[in-house]
């Protein structure tokens, strides 16, 4: 997980490599709701274009990131979900609560 | 039922390290059977899913054995993932979308319901204070 801060926008931009199932999610939530309590940004971008697999813990993850980025008075989005983990998400409901923004990239065949 | 073409059991501690390693190792074993990319990624997530039930749930984060059981023929895989945990009460409950009793792990309760949409057939046989059985099976239709 690689994370960035812009400092005028107050956004915070996380780049998600690892897979993300139960063990690798509650290690990320740890860092990841630290740098959101301290750097209270305004938008928190998760990209999801590195992550390889996911499970339903992705969707906990991202639900609980969400109501820590709110608390903050923060928003969340995410970026470049793959079809696989999309899938996942719409079986949820989640894409009714968070913002998913289209993939940038178009998906080779 | 098509013939037997190879078999294997797998044992491992109830730790959630062990969720990368269980369905990496499956995944392995499916892709004797030639499957599309689909089809595996379908089969590492049902049984990370399965896995993950027996840690947090079954186990309740302490130590247990999880075996898996799994079985290969000409275009199917069957995989039975099982514990002696705690076991589930009410299995039609567990299975509802969204039901789940670890809300304050933040779990969604759509691991069964994964399970069923990404597999062809799921069974979940639990006794409370014995274990959890589940069994799933899916086609390799990339093999028909």
């Amino acid at each position: 997980m690689k994370v960035n801060h812009y400092l005028e926008e107050k956004i915070l931009e996380v780049f998600i490599t690892e897979e993300i199932d139960h063990h690798t999610s509650s290690i990320m939530r740890t860092r990841l709701d630290y740098e959101i309590s301290r750097f209270r940004p305004k938008k928190v971008v998760i990209n999801l274009e590195g992550v390889k697999f996911m499970d339903s813990a992705g969707i906990g993850f991202l639900i609980g990131r969400y109501k820590v980025a709110k608390a903050f008075d923060g928003i969340l989005e995410i970026e470049n979900a793959s079809e696989k983990i999309m899938k996942i998400f719409e079986m949820s409901g989640l894409p009714k609560i968070i913002k998913f923004k289209e993939n940038k990239k178009e998906e080779v065949s | 039922m098509d013939n037997l073409k190879n078999e294997m059991k797998l044992e491992f501690l109830s730790r959630s390290v062990n969720e990368a390693f269980a369905r990496v190792a499956v995944a392995s074993f499916a892709s004797q059977l030639d499957p599309t990319i689909e089809e595996l990624a379908d089969i590492k997530t049902s049984v990370s899913e399965a896995v993950t039930n027996s840690i947090i749930h079954a186990y309740d984060g302490k130590d247990g054995i999880i075996k898996i059981h799994s079985r290969l023929y000409d275009n199917e895989i069957e995989i039975e993932v099982i514990d002696t945990g705690m076991g589930i009460e009410n299995v039609e409950e567990a299975r509802t979308p969204l039901f789940t009793t670890k809300s304050n792990l933040e779990r969604s309760g759509m691991g069964f319901t994964i399970m069923e949409n990404f597999m062809d057939e799921l069974k979940v046989e639990s006794v409370s204070g014995l274990g959890t059985k589940v069994y799933m099976k899916k086609l390799i239709k990339s093999k028909e």
